[in-house]
């Protein structure tokens, strides 16, 4: 018997009983639906994290202050003044693979506009911070090194200033507003970034020449951080190689001897949030797969139901000729043509899911291709598995007893 | 007794069932022959054998001892699947309750049989059925599923199915069992023309006024074959014209 017949014999069969072939499907297509819906959701939510550490600045790498040991005691990552602006200009100077670097000291205090206040957070750099961060000038202009020079009082403000401090209609550009004690020029706007992967507001800042925030607010001469871009995505690892010896000679730290300071890339905090959604992904698969399992077992069901029903069909077709494995084919063929339509429906609304889900919660619409062809494969699988035994019982069907089964 | 090809041959044929510890001879030995164009009815009451020997003649059971032989072929010896082949190729079933497959076609139950035998293409198969159920009288019902057919159309579906593989014999168990006087002599009539057309064809009843309409009659009792005789065929198509017309309803 050809498998096209087989399947043709099998399919007549599933549509004697359309109602019942649907409701035997509707565990399968569930189960498919939920784990391709739960699958593209995390990779949505993946990317989604990706994109937004991307846009906090693509090949960033930033250097941080380090816990460090002085005689045996921990002096506290916070409390490390290691980092100087000399650093920074050094590896501008010196590493090939670095393109911008910009030093960041940052403070908080209360801003002050007239009648209104908001508590803000200040981010002083040099003019390449803007675009190794990523951020967007709206209105105004950025500040220059003559700026930095000069300790100059001006800022740019994230939008969420903008619309804190000031009236609609009103125009931030050129009006003086106060931050704690220290009046300064706003110069520019930002345009708006949103938040970032972990919720933090990243229109709530105000940037300044970070000398203005050493010197006028701080009243300190090292720096908090270095952030820089590497040439390319490529070079990322060999960019802070080239930082850290640069850092250790600046810094004289012998050979062996623990950093001050630590290098992070982009790419290591992206691993450590996929990691994350990774984590909360595989968990609602194993759910996912709890309900697929349960469809399955479904379709063993029905097809024992369908066996013993139509034990005297068995009887006259082994009657008429068909042999004990033509009976095993065709139901085991019913069992799978089930499980793949149902796997296949069950894709289908596992997209829909997945796309209607995105759309309200904003995420980027990824279909995981490899899971679909997972999805189909262990569709056939578990049809295969749930019919065999069903199959096997109608194959061994006696026909002189199913023929007087009534 | 015949010239003519002796298509089943049973010689001394024996079933002992077991049930429990019990043993049970339903059939203790039985011989005969049935030949070419013969229309053969086995008779006898319930516990007799008779359907005990219609399921080795039908290749669905084997028997304990002694040979049976169809077509030449002896069965005694065949696996599970070579009898299948047998059963597809050289036997046409007929049942008591017809057995059609619901929801499917006329045509599609009569072309049942070829489906399993991989030599017919699709289009044989086709023509094959449609040639068997104009046979039987239903040109005009092929499409009807099950359900739009009365039961004597039913069984001329059965009948057709039967014949669809060209058998060498049509084994009917009890094929006019569910039926009225009326239609059973119907039925009986279309036998009676298969086999004017040289079929051969085994006809299982426990109803003597059916057996008069075939041409020999083997009387079972006890798992022996009490009797083995020719009869003067009926006329079905006589014994339905001289029916009363119905006006009882």
């Amino acid at each position: 018997m050809d498998i096209l017949n087989l399947i043709r014999i099998s399919a007549k069969a599933l549509m004697r009983n359309k109602t019942r072939s649907a409701l035997s499907m509707l565990g399968i297509v569930i189960g498919i639906a939920a784990v391709i819906a739960v699958v593209n959701l995390g990779e949505g939510l993946k990317q989604s994290t990706a994109n937004q550490l991307s846009d906090m600045g693509t090949n960033l790498i930033m250097v941080m202050r380090a816990n460090q040991r002085r005689g045996g005691v921990s002096m506290g990552s916070s409390n490390v003044q290691s980092l100087k602006v000399r650093d920074c200009e050094l590896i501008a100077k010196n590493a090939k693979n670095v393109t911008m670097v910009s030093p960041v000291v940052n403070s908080g205090g209360q801003l002050v506009n007239g009648s209104k206040n908001w508590s803000g957070t200040v981010y002083g750099g040099s003019p390449d911070y803007l675009e190794i961060r990523k951020y967007e000038i709206a209105t105004g202009v950025n500040f220059t090194d003559e700026d930095v020079k000069k300790y100059a009082k001006v800022g740019l403000v994230g939008q969420t200033i903008v619309k804190e401090l000031f009236d609609e209609d009103e125009d931030p550009i050129g009006k003086t507003i106060r931050i704690g004690n220290m009046p300064f020029k706003v110069i520019g706007t930002l345009k708006e970034k949103g938040q970032n992967g972990m919720g933090m507001d990243q229109d709530d800042l105000v940037v300044m020449p970070y000398s203005t925030v050493q010197k006028r607010m701080l009243g300190v001469d090292y720096i908090q951080q270095i952030v820089c871009s590497a040439a390319s995505e490529d070079v990322a690892e060999a960019a802070v190689e080239e930082v850290e010896s640069i850092l250790r000679v600046s810094h004289k730290i012998p050979d062996g001897g623990a950093d001050d300071f630590e290098v992070r890339t982009q790419q290591e905090m992206l691993e450590m949030m996929t990691s994350m959604t990774g984590m909360i992904t595989t968990v609602l698969v194993a759910i996912a797969l709890i309900s697929l399992l349960v469809g399955c077992i479904g379709i063993m069901n029905i097809m024992y139901v369908t066996v013993t029903e139509r034990t005297k069909e068995i009887g006259l077709r082994m009657s008429i000729g068909a042999k004990n494995s033509a009976i095993l084919l065709q139901f085991l063929t019913e069992s799978i043509i089930l499980s793949l339509i149902g796997g296949v429906v069950g894709m289908l609304l596992g997209l829909l899911l997945s796309y209607v889900a995105s759309m309200a919660m904003s995420l980027p619409f990824v279909v995981n291709v490899l899971w679909m062809v997972i999805a189909f494969v262990s569709c056939a699988i578990l049809g295969l598995i749930s019919g065999f035994f069903p199959a096997l019982k109608a194959s061994r069907t006696d026909p002189i007893n199913a023929l007087r089964y009534e | 007794m015949n010239e003519k090809q002796s298509i089943i041959k049973v010689e001394n044929l024996k079933r002992t069932f077991v049930v429990g510890s019990e043993e049970v001879h339903a059939l203790k030995g039985v011989s005969f022959d049935i030949c070419q164009g013969e229309f053969v009815s086995i008779m006898g009451s319930s516990g007799s054998g008779k359907s005990t020997l219609l399921n080795i003649l039908g290749c669905l059971d084997q028997p304990t001892a002694g040979e049976y032989y169809i077509d030449g072929i002896s069965v005694r010896t065949k696996s599970k699947n070579e009898l299948s082949e047998i059963r597809n190729r050289k036997i046409g079933f007929v049942f008591q309750s017809y057995n059609l497959l619901p929801r499917t076609s006329a045509l599609e139950n009569v072309e049942l049989p070829l489906v399993y035998n991989p030599d017919v293409s699709h289009r044989e198969r086709h023509e094959r059925a449609q040639h068997a159920l104009e046979l039987v009288g239903l040109k005009d019902r092929m499409g009807h599923m099950p359900n739009q057919l009365s039961g004597g159309q039913q069984q001329r579906v059965a009948i057709a199915r039967a014949l669809v593989n060209d058998p060498v014999i049509v084994l009917a168990d009890e094929a006019t069992g569910n039926l009225d006087t009326r239609t059973s002599y119907e039925i009986m009539s279309l036998f009676q023309s298969l086999h004017e057309q040289g079929k051969t064809i085994a006809f299982v009843t426990h109803e003597s006024d059916i057996a008069v309409f075939t041409s020999r009659t083997i009387f079972l009792r006890d798992g022996h074959i009490l009797r083995d005789e020719s009869v003067t065929t009926k006329s079905a198509a006589a014994a339905l014209a001289a029916l009363p017309v119905e006006n009882d309803y």
